[in-house]
């Protein structure tokens, strides 16, 4: 077998390495560099002109403006999207308490775990153009559901206090069915004999996910919480169609500042590229911190 | 071998690889420049041939597919090889301009003509201080295709140069004719016995009279509000004359909150304080409200000459939508009623790294021959930049009202640029602060605050090029 090795690794190694470089790692260094410049965008001219670019950007009120709108989304939609998707995979995975016969799902599990992942099945535009006629101020459905009860309605998108939740709305429902099938996949691989234990001791529900499930799918809430929070920090694509970071800002997230300064109404590739070299390292971060915040012991079934 | 030698070695590899990957990086920025000496086509020029047009060489020509859709393109195209058959000319349509075209304009390779427009339009800011555009004086000064004893400078209608000049370079052909104003149903009116109000009393009057019958006088596409500081700088122009605009281009400072300005604001809050805009309006975009406007839930809606065309499927028979000047605010107005805002706009280009230069200035001139103009007006129910091109065509309603209030305003027509400029100042910043104010949340002081503050932030960035336009 000795002597068989080096083709097979050389064969499957060698192409995805190159091309992780070629497609990956080069443009990270190139924004890095980018960054360094003023470049426009349009010609072959770029002056190198240091790090005046990222001391503008700490005076940039806007870049600030839609930082602080990512940070609310990240202290928002992985708590939001991940208490959901436990929730739901919990009452679909062991919810069911009238048979009597032991661990089972509520009924109707499988019809449920389809809806849930109804939204996955749909490109993210197409999720961002069926939610703003949602939110259409005058014959959406929620508006029409309001006014059918008598109530008064907000123009959703259109106010600023009301545009920043109207799409964090929209970011968790479109997230939260992969997080219940994440999460039902690792509850079956926890062992029935536990939940049977609980079930006998009479633990309720609420308990049996707050002291059994969570802890045993704990690797898996960890992971789904680095995803969610790199969500966060980007969420350019709903925003970007569904407010392009209006009315006034109020819905602004880094990724459309970026998007905008160097394709929207701006060409300032070298400005932008700062921004994304923030960006990189914000998410960078955020995921070292989760990863290492969350850090605990790994339950292994014998 | 173990585990821990495979590891090592790839390593190894990945070193191998990153001299490549740094030679990659350089590539963004780094190509181009040198490939200038790539041969580009000249012909010799003659009387027939005045812009020196190679007759075998190919023409490469991107449109933007939007409104227009590409089919008047084509037909410019089939002109432009009836002149020169050996030519080949590669027709390609986008609705993404700055996308698909920004990395062969870093290659220095940019095609030869590009109608830069839509959303995704490169700024036009950044393309002119890298000099990425040709300059189109030669092809003002050159004769006519097809109207005798005329340059093509001649058959321009005032404005058209004006509108595509930076610092008095002529770069951009603007090759539509727009207006821009308030419109109404004829229909409507007709039926209700009203009639369009001339001035800013009788205005809001007749706003009072239309919420009574139960329409909501306005509507206006809030998630794009910038449509509304149209009426409401027009209306400042039309109080305190053309200066007005010029302060407001040429970034002068308080120029958005000159006497004019502030008058004009104050009468535009008008409609807000009253609740003559239709409910939900800041939700809506600019397909959403035109589209309640053409279904009679709002009397006014505020629009540029493309709103017919645009609106074409949703209009009812009959609708015969108007267009019509801002009303006066009152006699001490210096300009009068007639005065509407009328600009060049759909803008084309030749990149100055295009190898056939003289080839996209050709097509331009045939673009902008009495023939080319005339099928697209035909086309797409639009007017030209080309003086006189409509007559004999027969107009959609809509249209006939734009080119009536266009020959009552004449000499009397204004506009600005400073969209053009600095695409960002109106875009985002101007945009922001008319959503504000139109949906209530701020006044006409603080309104024109937040305009004013966008307009230093421009004027102050050094990192922007400032471009200056004469009274």
């Amino acid at each position: 077998m000795k002597h068989g090795k080096w083709p097979l690794i050389v064969t499957f190694l060698v192409p995805p390495v190159l091309l992780y470089l070629v497609f990956v790692v080069s443009p990270y260094l190139q924004a890095f560099q980018i960054s360094t410049t003023d470049w426009l965008g349009y010609s072959a001219d770029a002056n190198p002109v240091g790090l005046a670019n990222f001391k503008a950007l700490w005076h940039d009120d806007y870049v600030w403006n839609a930082l602080k709108n990512n940070v609310i989304l990240l202290a928002l939609v992985p708590v939001l999207t991940i208490v959901l998707g436990l929730f739901f995979a919990t009452m679909l995975a062991l919810g069911g308490r009238k048979g009597s016969a032991g661990v089972t799902g509520v009924r109707g599990g499988a019809l449920y775990r389809t809806v849930y992942f109804f939204p996955q099945v749909l490109s993210v535009v197409i999720i961002a153009l069926l939610w703003k006629e949602v939110y259409h101020p005058n014959k959406g459905l929620l508006t029409s559901a309001l006014h059918g009860l008598g109530l008064p309605s907000p123009t959703w998108l259109g106010d600023p206090a009301t545009a920043f939740w109207c799409v964090l709305a929209v970011m968790v429902w479109s997230n939260v069915g992969f997080y219940v099938v994440l999460f039902g996949a690792a509850m079956s691989a926890v062992p029935k004999e536990i939940y049977e234990a609980v079930l006998l001791d009479g633990a309720s529900r609420f308990t049996t996910l707050r002291r059994v499930t969570l802890p045993l799918l704990w690797d898996t809430v960890q992971v789904a919480w680095v995803y969610l929070a790199i969500f966060a920090l980007d969420g350019f694509i709903l925003v970007q169609l569904m407010t392009n970071g209006g009315p006034n800002f109020s819905t602004d997230v880094i990724g459309v500042r970026m998007y905008d300064t160097a394709f929207g109404s701006e060409t300032k590739f070298g400005y932008a590229s700062a921004i994304g070299v923030v960006m990189f390292f914000l998410t960078l971060s955020v995921a070292v911190l989760s990863l290492r915040i969350g850090r605990r012991e790994r339950i292994e079934y014998s | 071998m173990n585990r821990r030698d495979i590891l090592r070695r790839s390593a190894a590899a990945g070193l191998l690889a990153t001299p490549a990957a740094g030679l990659l990086s350089g590539c963004a920025t780094g190509g181009g420049g040198d490939k200038n000496d790539a041969e580009t086509y000249q012909g010799t020029k003659s009387a027939q041939n005045p812009l020196g047009v190679k007759e075998d060489a190919p023409l490469e020509v991107v449109i933007f597919g939007g409104g227009f859709g590409e089919e008047y393109a084509k037909a410019h195209e089939a002109m432009y090889t009836e002149k020169y058959p050996k030519a080949k000319i590669k027709h390609s349509s986008t609705q993404e301009i700055s996308k698909t075209l920004q990395p062969r304009f870093v290659d220095g390779t940019p095609p030869d003509v590009v109608n830069n427009s839509g959303s995704g339009q490169i700024d036009f800011n950044g393309l002119v201080s890298q000099n990425a555009l040709a300059g189109l004086d030669e092809l003002l000064a050159a004769p006519s295709l097809d109207i005798p004893g005329k340059t093509v400078k001649d058959t321009l209608l005032p404005g058209a140069v004006e509108v595509g000049s930076y610092d008095g370079k002529f770069l951009v052909l603007n090759y539509t004719y727009t207006a821009y104003g308030i419109w109404h149903s004829a229909k409507l009116f007709a039926h209700r016995g009203w009639s369009y109000a001339k001035n800013w009393d009788e205005h809001i009057a007749l706003c009072k009279q239309i919420k009574a019958a139960g329409i909501a006088p306005w509507t206006y596409a809030g998630l794009h509000p910038r449509y509304m500081s149209w009426p409401l700088i027009s209306t400042a122009i039309k109080l305190g004359g053309p200066s007005v605009a010029t302060a407001i281009d040429n970034l002068e400072p308080n120029a958005w909150k000159s006497d004019s300005m502030r008058t004009a604001a104050d009468a535009w809050h008008q409609i807000v304080k009253d609740k003559f805009i239709l409910d939900g309006s800041p939700g809506l975009d600019h397909k959403q409200s035109q589209t309640a406007w053409c279904q009679g839930k709002a009397a006014f809606i505020s629009c540029g000459s493309w709103l017919e065309s645009e609106q074409k499927d949703v209009t009812p028979a009959g609708f015969n939508m108007t267009i019509a000047p801002t009303p006066s605010l009152g006699s001490g107005d210096k300009l009068p009623f007639e005065a509407i805002r009328g600009t060049a706009g759909e803008p084309f280009m030749v990149p100055a790294k295009a190898r056939n230069v003289a080839g996209g200035l050709e097509y331009f001139r045939t673009m902008l021959s009495k023939k080319g103009a005339q099928d697209f007006t035909k086309k797409v129910a639009s007017l030209t930049v080309v003086a006189g091109a409509s007559e004999g065509v027969e107009l959609p309603y809509g249209l006939s009202t734009v080119v009536k209030a266009l020959d009552a305003s004449g000499a009397n027509g204004f506009n600005w640029v400073y969209n053009n400029f600095y695409r960002k100042l109106e875009r985002n910043l101007v945009d922001a602060a008319c959503g504000e104010f139109f949906s209530g949340r701020i006044g006409p002081a603080e309104f024109l605050e937040q305009c004013q503050k966008g307009a230093d932030s421009i004027a102050q960035d050094s990192s922007i090029k400032k471009y200056k336009r004469a009274a």
